[in-house]
């Protein structure tokens, strides 16, 4: 049945993650070497040894779930052994140098390697979090499916303005020529929109307009929506006020689809941004272990 | 005075072009009468440039006319070609209206409304498409009036009538909106026969106001004008009186009448009322008139080569001559290994002496089932099948015996000799293999595949009633037969009816009396129970298992609800014989008590999990009630990466069989547009390669002998299949890793050059060591397959 990458098979990397965090401490604390502890003991090259293999392995992962069909094991436990044994590294960086740092290519590529974990630690809470949020914020229908209804609204609402007046149909169509979705990174991020204002103000005036009130032109709203207030207000007719109303509700659906869209954006972008860093970072941390270890090997 | 022919042939394609061609080499006075302006009009109306191929490949063609797989193009201008160089006599738009026996023995043939025909022999090749439908009403052959449409795109800023309500009918007038003012004319008051998506489009198109809609009107007349900017006007019959609407088009979508209706007024029995049904034939394609021949896909031979071979055959027997039939060499190197085989005559005789079962059917019947079966000749204490095997191939003992193990645990065995069958059990049931059988001493078995089967068992009664007989007996005899004595079985299958359920159909209410007990032989079942006024599944029924009997150990009143989850068949045994056979057993009563008392403690488990049952119901909803093994999404552990799909296309050829996104939801559980490899696949159902099979462990997987057709794409309600064509071979992962050469994982882009397009779907990767790719490229174990075996459990699991 279901279960996710943290319980794959009964925690059994996390099994094999603690006993090789436990017996590097053992043989730490057990080590006595001559000095301080550090990379040069043989204590000191095992663990870089090991944690050089294991950076390795862990770089293969891209590979690995990439190759369909032909692989050993699931992706599924590869990943769940890809973060307990890449958790398990940092202690094994650690004692490898014998808690030692400086300003140093040795220092960088630890560095390198902390951010690659943690970037990595983010996915993983990504992982396990959003998509459940993903799916709640969709109900049931799918990201083309919400577009696809969002462009129907806005046909709807264009035939609609287009009985009442030519000065709100301009206004509808720019304000749909104004919609838009993703983008930028940030963009994406951000999951902003703005018709909430525009909507708010709309209502306002036919809401006035129903208590046969005149609405007080606003400053700083936007030219469309004055617009269309100052129309109400002055021209509108009964059946102009009744398409107007459902324009409203037209625009009030499309605006709660318009934000789950971009919420549904949002999340699929959280899953994916910590992947830029953390991908990057670990070829940059690559190329750094290679320096590191030509180094050790040449300065001896 | 009218003409008289030898020959007269209906319908043009591949099987009456072929015995036309025939005909007009041998020099005997003949003509091929056709419909439609051209020939082979079923193929004329393949798309552009189609792929047509040319199975089964190891049978000859032996024709006056060419044919080999290519395009639709090469085929029909290769028939042309030689239809030309042979001189037949074709005439076209000469549309068959009724085909009469006269005293002498010829055939008088109405052709369109007046003309008539004389002929000594008529060979029906008119197919299964069927006549298309026209308005009937005067002035429904007007120049503006059109019963197809090839392009919508073709019109523009025309006023078309569409008349209909199917699926054709929606899609031409949707489309037509586009571009032109589109009336919609429905005798209905509703769109009731159309596909869910096109009944969403074309009320909106209705409502939206680009679509007219006439409802409860039928056309009166078709009227041409000649002045005005409107060419016609159709004349309408609405509840409100007659309208009149002018217009430039008339699109006539009123399906086609089956051919039966046309076969049977010639004078032609079918066997029964199926649908499937194909009329009994002669070993010369003769049918029960004397001298009306038939020839193709409408005597259940869908093929193109197999239609020109009997063309051709169907002639010679015609003049007398005796030919070997083309399939005769295939014939014979199945009949090869049998021990003893002298000619194909004397073999089949001795297969139809020694099987009861084909007693009854008809020479060409038989020839037919022997093509599609293969003699085996198993040593001693070979396995047939094994338990739990998928497979649904059925099999007649000729020679010998087998054994079938009943009993695993205790070794029991049953040995069955010649005459006698099995495997009818997993063909019916859809499900696996109850037992294993194993080859006795000298064994000759002739192992049929399933569609060959059911088509033999829909056709020919006698069959049907023979097959179920022994299916209800073993069946309960599997079931009680370790206590009971013969003869107490003998009095309960006695007492045993078939009985029939459509999906949602309800086989007992809680608080009913229990009269009977039910056995699932086909389709499966719900079981709920009414809790604070609301339905609570509570589990979930496959075939093979038993309901009903609770209630006759029991109390007396039924304690739930049973419903059919999919079209259902059970086996009803009543409960008086069900009471009695208790009564005699102490030992099969103890036992069953037994069980009930399980099943309650079960059913109580469920319904402290209420929401488990919502589980169910929901994937009952989704399929699951028919399927053997289904793809499941836990929606809070995908992350979305397509890793499942991208998996899918990399091992498949480019094409991924699945699509995560599509598909509802509900509790976070997903049903993503997969394959659910249902226990009688709807895409089985009409494969003219016969190219869709099942595999031992359960996979429905399509063989290389696809032609393409596409209607397995048409019948799966689940849309999993699509027609896709292979792609071209893309460079290695790791260049594009490193250098971004050629497509990246899981992309194919598209191939404009290809159009051999073939049917792909899941095969749930039975050639793939290690299982299904999806499940396995899941990296965050969302993805998963369970059978419903395993429906309650998982239901149970995720209730609270």
């Amino acid at each position: 049945m279901h279960d996710s990458i943290l319980d794959y098979r009964g925690f059994r990397y996390l099994w094999v993650a603690l006993i090789l965090s436990i017996g590097s401490i053992v043989a730490y604390l057990w080590h006595d070497p001559i000095g301080v502890p550090n990379g040069g003991s043989w204590l000191g090259y095992t663990l870089g040894t090991i944690g050089a293999l294991l950076i390795l392995w862990l770089l293969w992962f891209g590979i690995r779930k990439r190759r369909y069909g032909r692989a050993t094991g699931t992706a599924r436990g590869w990943l769940s052994a890809h973060v307990y044994l890449g958790t398990t590294l940092i202690l094994i960086a650690f004692l490898h140098a014998g808690f030692q740092v400086g300003w140093n290519i040795h220092t960088l590529a630890l560095v390198l390697m902390l951010l690659v974990i943690f970037s990595g630690f983010f996915g993983v809470y990504a992982y396990l979090r959003y998509p459940a949020l993903m799916t709640r914020n969709r109900a049931d229908s799918t990201r083309a499916a919400m577009i696809g209804e969002i462009r129907e609204l806005d046909a709807q609402a264009l035939q609609i303005a287009d009985k009442v007046d030519r000065s709100v149909h301009d206004a509808i169509l720019s304000s749909i020529q104004h919609t838009e979705f993703g983008g930028s990174v940030w963009k994406q991020l951000r999951a902003r929109d703005n018709s909430t204002t525009a909507l708010a103000r709309l209502k306002e005036a036919v809401l006035a307009s129903d208590a046969g009130e005149a609405p007080k032109p606003q400053a700083g709203g936007s030219q469309t929506m004055v617009m269309m207030v100052d129309f109400l207000a002055n021209q509108a007719s009964d059946t102009q006020s009744e398409h107007l109303r459902r324009l409203i509700d037209l625009i009030s659906r499309k605006r709660a689809l318009a934000t789950r869209v971009a919420r549904d954006i949002q999340l699929q972008a959280l899953m994916e941004i910590w992947l830029y860093f953390h991908v990057p970072l670990s070829l940059g941390l690559l190329g750094a272990l290679i320096a590191h270890v030509v180094a050790v090997f040449f300065y001896w | 005075m009218v003409d008289i022919v030898d020959i007269a042939i209906v319908g043009s394609g591949p099987g009456g072009v072929s015995a036309a061609a025939r005909a007009a080499e041998l020099k005997v006075s003949h003509v091929l009468l056709e419909a439609a302006p051209h020939l082979s009009n079923t193929i004329y109306r393949y798309q552009k440039g189609k792929h047509v191929m040319a199975e089964p490949e190891a049978l000859p063609l032996r024709s006056p006319l060419p044919f080999a797989a290519g395009s639709r193009e090469s085929i029909l201008e290769a028939w042309d070609q030689g239809v030309a160089r042979l001189a037949v006599n074709v005439r076209h738009g000469a549309e068959v209206s009724a085909i009469k026996k006269l005293e002498n023995g010829s055939f008088e043939i109405s052709i369109g409304r007046k003309e008539k025909l004389l002929a000594k022999n008529v060979v029906l090749g008119i197919g299964l498409q069927g006549n298309i439908r026209k308005l009937g009403v005067p002035g429904d052959d007007a120049p503006f009036v059109q019963y197809q449409l090839d392009d919508p795109d073709e019109y523009e800023g025309e006023t078309i009538i569409v008349v209909g309500a199917g699926d054709a009918a929606i899609e031409n007038a949707v489309a037509l909106s586009k571009q032109n003012q589109v009336v919609v004319v429905n005798r209905r008051e509703e769109f009731a026969r159309a596909k869910e998506g096109n009944l969403r489009a074309i009320l909106k198109a209705i409502e939206d106001g680009v679509v007219e809609c006439y409802y409860g009107s039928a056309p009166e007349r078709v009227d041409k004008l000649s002045v005005g900017r409107k060419p016609g006007r159709l004349i309408l019959n609405t509840p409100k009186g007659r309208a009149q609407v002018l217009c430039d088009r008339i699109i006539g979508r009123l399906g086609a009448n089956p051919p039966r209706a046309f076969v049977e007024s010639c004078g032609v029995v079918f066997p029964n009322a199926d649908p499937s049904a194909v009329p009994a034939i002669s070993e010369k394609y003769e049918s029960n008139v004397p001298g009306l021949y038939i020839v193709g896909a409408l005597g259940g031979y869908p093929l193109i080569k197999q239609a020109m071979n009997q063309g051709y055959e169907v002639v010679e027997y015609i003049l007398g001559n005796q030919v070997e039939p083309a399939d005769e060499p295939l014939l014979r190197a199945k009949f090869q290994r049998m021990p003893g085989f002298k000619t194909v005559s004397a073999a089949l005789e001795k297969v139809q002496s020694a099987a009861p079962l084909l007693a009854t059917i008809t020479p060409l019947q038989l020839r037919e089932f022997m093509i599609d079966s293969d003699i085996r000749t198993p040593k001693a204490g070979e396995v047939i099948f094994k338990r739990n095997d998928y497979t649904n191939s059925f099999y007649c003992v000729v020679e010998g015996q087998v054994e079938v193990l009943v009993d695993e645990a205790g070794g029991k065995r049953v040995s069955l000799g010649p005459g006698e069958f099995f495997g009818e059990m997993s063909l019916i049931s859809g499900r696996r293999r109850s037992a294993t059988v194993y080859a006795g001493q000298g064994c000759v078995l002739i192992e049929t595949p399933r569609r060959s089967m059911t088509k033999l068992i829909n056709s020919v009664d006698a069959v049907k009633k023979l097959v179920d007989r022994t299916f209800v007996e073993r069946a309960i005899r599997a079931r009680f037969g370790d206590e009971a004595t013969p003869t107490q079985i003998k009095e309960v299958v006695a007492s045993a009816s078939l009985q029939r359920f459509k999906a949602g159909e309800t086989l007992f209410r809680e608080g009913d009396e229990g009269d009977a007990l039910h056995l699932v032989r086909v389709g499966s079942l719900t079981i709920s129970r009414s809790i604070g006024g609301r339905d609570v599944v509570l589990s979930y029924v496959p075939a093979g298992n038993y309901v009903g009997e609770m209630a006759i150990i029991g109390g007396g009143k039924r304690t739930a609800t049973a419903r059919a989850a999919v079209a259902t068949e059970t086996i009803r045994v009543d409960r008086e014989a069900f009471r009695k056979l208790l009564n005699q057993n102490p030992l099969l009563r103890m036992k069953l008590a037994r069980e009930v008392k399980q099943r309650t403690a079960e059913n109580i488990t469920m319904q402290a999990a209420a929401s488990g049952g919502d589980i169910i119901s929901f994937l009952v909803g989704q399929g699951l009630g028919e399927a053997t093994d289904v793809l499941l999404i836990d929606e809070s552990l995908c992350v979305r990466c397509d890793n499942c799909e991208k998996a899918c296309a990399e091992t498949h050829g480019g094409t991924s069989r699945l699509d995560r996104e599509a598909g509802p939801t509900f509790a976070n559980v997903h049903v993503p547009t997969s394959c659910r490899h249902c226990e009688h696949p709807h895409c089985m159902k009409d494969c003219p390669a016969d190219a869709i099979h099942r595999a031992p462990n359960g996979e429905v997987y399509i063989a290389d002998n696809c032609i393409g057709c596409g209607n397995c794409e048409r019948n799966c309600p689940y849309g999993v299949i699509h027609m896709s064509a292979k792609p071209k071979k893309k460079p290695g992962l790791l260049q594009w890793l490193l250098f971004g050469s050629g497509p990246g994982p899981g992309e194919s882009p598209y191939d404009p050059d290809s159009h051999e397009k073939k049917a792909v779907k899941c095969d749930m990767c039975k050639d793939i060591p290690g299982g299904a790719s999806c499940v396995r490229a899941c990296p965050t174990g969302a993805a998963i397959r369970i059978s419903p075996e395993q429906l309650p459990e998982y239901a149970y699991a995720r209730g609270p």
